[in-house]
C-alpha cells in the first residue's frame, strides 16, 4: 500500500550551514524534482526548499519506510553529504503524522515566527514546481491543495497572524488607524536606517502618497530619495519642510532631539492639527517624547514598537492553540479520503475481477445453447448480472462503510487475499487532469 | 394597533442592540449583518407605527413626552442606519443602537388611548418645527457616538498599547470625519428648528422670542455646536476637542429635550411628565 512521507530539515533541527547545503536552488529544481520520482520507490514528489527549512513530501509505492530511505539517499545524493552526517538533522514523518506536519507548516504553526506570512507562498511555490514538471499526482494532489484550504481556515478562523509582530508592520498597522486611507499622505525619512528604509517601503507599498527624504549628508539624501521615487530635502531645511509629512520616520545619530516639542507644536499649528505621526527609531531618541502629550500627534519609539510586538506575539500564541483543533480537525477529514482512495481501487478491481468471470462464463453457455437466440441471450446475461450484483453487494457495502478507528488497510488486504487480487495497483500517472479537479473540489 | 407596533419596535430595537454588541464582543460579522437587518426591519414597523398613530390621532403623533421619545428613537435608529451604509462601520451601531433602544423604552410607556391636542398646537408648524430639531438631535447623537469611539480609540494610541479596543474601533480619521459630516448636517436642522419654532412661537404667542427655558436651553446648545463649526473650520479644532465638544454638545440636547421638560417649567410645557 501506499503512503505519505515527509522527510526534511528545519530552523530547528539544523544549522544555517547544514540549511544551505541542503537548499535546492530554484533553476535546478526540474531536475532535482524528476531525479525523485525516478526512484523505484517513490510515485509522486515534492520539494520544499526556503530559507529556513528543507523538506522533501513524497507519495511512496510500497513500504513507508522504503520511501523514508530512499529520500534520505536521493539527499545525501543530490547534495553529495554523507547519510550519517544527514541522519543527525533529519525528521521524518509517515501516515497520520505527515498529513499533520504539512497542516501545521503550510499554517505557519512550525515558523519561526509563529503566523509569519510568507511559507504558503512558498508551500504553493512548491507544489507549483511540482505541478509544473509533472511529478504530482492525484494523491499528493489532494493533499497539498487541502494543505492550502487549511492554511486559509486557520487564517480566517483564528488571529494566529492577525497582528503586526515586525517594526514595519506595526508601524504601518498604526498609521492606519491614525489615518485610516494612507493613499493622500506623505512620509519623511530623516537619517538613513535600515529600519527606517525598510517601513518606508511598507508603508509605500500600503499607499503612501508621497516620500521625503532628509539626512545630513545631502548627496545620500538624493541617493535614497532616488530609491523611494521621493524628495530630497536639506538638513537645514527639516523644519520647513516638516508641515507638508504626515509620517515621520527618524534615525539619525544626533547625541540629542532633533525635534523639540516646541517645534512640533509650531509645525502642528501651521498644519491646522492635521494629525502627525512620528516613528522614533533611533538610539538615543531624535524626537522629544513628550510631543506624544499633545493632541493629534502621535510618538512612537522604538521601545514601543517592540512593546506593541510582544504583546502580539503572545497573542498570536494563544491563538496558536485553537488553529492546532483545527489542523486536528482537517487531518481526521483528510484521512478519512485518503482511506477511500485506497478502498475505491479495490472495489473497481473487484468489480473488474468479477465482470470478467461473469463475461466468459456468458460466453461459454450462449455458445453451448446453440445457434444464437436474441431472448436466451438477454435471459442469461440478466442472470448473470443479477447474481453478480447480489453477491458484490455485502463486501462492497463492508468496505465503503465509515467507521472510526478502523484499520481499513487491513481489510483491504483481506479482500484483496480473500479474492486473489493483484497486490500492486499502480496509482494512476501524474495527469494534468487530476490537477484540473483540484479547482472543483474541497474533500468533504 | 399603532401601540402594539411601537411596542413591538421596541423589542426589536432591543435585540438589534444586543446583535451589535455580540459583534463587538466576538467581531463575528453575522452580529452585525443580523442586528442590521432587524434594525431596519424595527423602523419600518416603527415608522408604520407613527403612521397608524398619525391616522389615529389626526394629529402628528409628537405632541408629549412618550410621543416625542418614540420619534427621537426612530430617528437615532434611522440616522444610525444611513451612516453605518455610507461608512460601512458597524462597530458604530454597538454604541448608537442601545441609545436608540433606551429612548424607544419609553414608548413602550405611552398610552394606546390618543389625547386631544391641545389647541395651541394645532399647527403645521408642530411637525416641522418639532421633526426638525428631533432629526437634528439623532444627527447629534450619532456625532456623541462617534466621539466616545474617538477618545477611547485616541487613549488608546496615546498609551501605546494595540489591545482589544484598538483592533475593534475603526481609525481616528473616519471617526473624526464622522464627527465634521454630523456637524454640518446637524447644525443645520438645529438651527431650521430654532427659526420654525420662532416663527410659530409668533403666531401662537405672540412673541419671537420669549426666553422660555426651552429657548434658551436651545440657544445654550445651539452656541456650543456653533462654536464647534466655527472652530473646525477656522483653527482646525478636531479630534479629540471636536469629540469632547460632540460629547458636551449632546448632553445640552439632551437636558435642553429631557432636563428642561422634567424639571424646568414654561410655555413648552406640553411635554412633561403631567402634560
Amino acid at each position: 500500500m501506499s503512503s505519505i512521507v515527509i522527510v526534511g530539515l528545519n530552523h530547528r533541527t539544523a544549522p544555517v550551514e547544514i540549511r544551505e547545503r541542503l537548499a535546492f536552488p530554484a533553476d535546478t529544481i526540474g531536475h532535482s524534482l524528476r531525479g525523485l520520482v525516478e526512484r523505484e520507490e517513490i510515485v509522486e514528489g515534492i520539494i520544499l526548499s526556503t530559507c529556513n527549512r528543507v523538506e522533501v513530501c513524497v507519495l511512496a509505492g510500497g513500504e513507508s519506510y522504503k520511501g523514508a530511505t530512499a529520500v534520505k539517499e536521493f539527499l545525501s545524493a543530490t547534495h553529495g553529504i554523507a547519510r550519517d552526517e544527514l541522519n543527525g538533522y533529519l525528521y521524518h514523518y509517515e501516515g497520520e503524522e505527515a498529513v499533520k506536519h504539512l497542516f501545521r507548516v503550510s499554517s505557519s504553526l512550525d515558523s519561526m515566527v509563529l503566523g509569519e506570512p510568507q511559507i504558503l507562498g512558498q508551500v504553493k511555490d512548491a507544489y507549483g514546481y511540482a505541478a509544473e514538471f509533472r511529478t504530482i499526482g492525484p494523491i499528493l494532489d489532494k493533499f497539498y491543495t487541502k494543505a492550502f484550504s487549511v492554511a486559509k481556515r486557520v487564517r480566517t478562523e483564528t488571529k494566529v497572524a492577525s497582528s503586526a509582530v515586525s517594526v514595519s508592520y506595526a508601524a504601518v498597522e498604526l498609521a492606519k488607524k491614525i489615518f485610516g486611507n494612507l493613499k493622500d499622505k506623505t512620509a519623511m525619512l530623516i537619517g538613513a536606517g535600515e529600519m527606517c528604509e525598510l517601513a518606508a517601503r511598507h508603508l509605500l507599498s500600503a499607499g503612501v502618497k508621497r516620500i521625503l527624504v532628509t539626512n545630513r549628508t545631502f548627496e545620500r539624501a538624493v541617493k535614497l530619495a532616488g530609491e523611494f521615487d521621493g524628495m530630497p530635502v536639506r538638513f537645514d531645511e527639516l523644519l520647513s519642510h516638516l508641515k507638508m509629512a504626515d509620517i515621520i520616520l527618524s534615525s539619525t545619530g544626533a547625541p540629542h532631539f532633533i525635534l523639540k516639542k516646541e517645534d512640533v507644536e509650531e509645525v502642528l499649528r501651521i498644519r491646522k492639527n492635521r494629525p502627525m505621526f512620528f516613528i522614533d527609531m533611533a538610539v538615543p531618541r531624535d524626537i522629544d517624547p513628550d510631543a506624544n502629550q499633545i493632541d493629534n500627534v502621535y510618538v512612537y519609539d522604538i521601545d514601543d514598537l517592540n512593546n506593541v510586538i510582544e504583546t502580539n506575539l503572545e497573542e498570536r500564541q494563544k491563538e496558536a492553540a485553537r488553529a492546532e483543533e483545527i489542523v486536528s480537525a482537517e487531518v481526521r477529514n483528510f484521512l478519512r479520503w485518503l482511506e477511500a482512495q485506497q478502498v475505491t481501487p479495490t472495489i473497481v478491481m473487484l468489480r473488474r475481477k468479477f465482470e470478467e468471470v461473469k463475461n466468459a462464463e456468458v460466453a461459454k453457455a450462449i455458445a453451448m445453447l446453440g445457434p444464437e437466440d436474441p431472448k436466451t441471450k438477454k435471459v442469461v446475461e440478466s442472470l448473470a448480472t443479477s447474481i453478480l450484483n447480489k453477491v458484490l453487494h455485502p463486501p462492497i457495502t463492508a468496505l465503503k462503510k465509515d467507521v472510526d478507528g478502523r484499520d481499513v488497510t487491513e481489510l483491504v488486504a483481506t479482500v484483496r487475499e480473500l479474492f486473489d487480487l493483484p497486490e500492486n495497483d499502480e496509482p494512476s500517472p501524474p495527469s494534468t487532469e487530476a490537477r484540473k479537479e483540484k479547482e472543483g473540489g474541497e474533500i468533504e | 394597533m399603532h401601540i402594539v407596533l411601537l411596542k413591538v419596535t421596541t423589542l426589536f430595537y432591543l435585540v438589534g442592540a444586543l446583535l451589535y454588541l455580540y459583534y463587538i464582543v466576538t467581531l463575528k460579522e453575522k452580529g452585525a449583518k443580523l442586528g442590521r437587518m432587524i434594525l431596519v426591519v424595527g423602523v419600518v414597523l416603527h415608522a408604520v407605527g407613527f403612521v397608524a398613530r398619525y391616522v389615529a390621532a389626526g394629529y402628528t403623533p409628537i405632541t408629549n413626552l412618550f410621543e416625542s421619545l418614540s420619534f427621537f428613537a426612530m430617528a437615532i435608529v434611522a440616522v444610525f442606519l444611513v451612516t453605518e451604509l455610507r461608512y460601512n462601520l458597524r462597530i458604530l451601531g454597538s454604541f448608537i443602537a442601545p441609545l436608540g433602544f433606551v429612548f424607544s423604552i419609553f414608548s413602550a410607556f405611552q398610552s394606546g388611548e390618543v389625547a386631544r391636542l391641545a389647541p395651541a398646537l394645532d399647527s403645521y408648524w408642530l411637525p416641522i418645527h418639532v421633526m426638525l430639531l428631533f432629526i437634528g438631535d439623532a444627527v447629534f447623537a450619532v456625532a456623541f457616538g462617534a466621539g466616545i469611539m474617538y477618545l477611547l480609540q485616541e487613549k488608546e494610541v496615546k498609551r501605546k498599547r494595540m489591545g482589544a479596543i484598538f483592533k475593534r474601533l475603526p481609525s481616528l480619521d473616519v471617526l473624526d470625519e464622522i464627527n465634521y459630516k454630523c456637524l454640518t448636517v446637524g447644525f443645520p436642522l438645529l438651527t431650521l428648528g430654532i427659526i420654525t419654532g420662532s416663527i410659530w412661537a409668533e403666531y401662537a404667542w405672540g412673541s419671537y422670542w420669549s426666553w422660555d427655558p426651552k429657548e434658551t436651553w436651545s440657544l445654550i446648545t445651539w452656541f456650543l455646536y456653533a462654536a464647534l463649526l466655527h472652530g473646525r473650520l477656522t483653527v482646525g479644532w478636531r479630534g479629540r476637542k471636536a469629540a469632547i465638544l460632540a460629547i458636551i454638545g449632546f448632553c445640552a440636547v439632551l437636558f435642553t429635550f429631557l432636563g428642561v421638560n422634567l424639571l424646568l417649567p414654561g410655555l413648552h410645557s406640553y411635554s412633561s411628565l403631567s402634560g
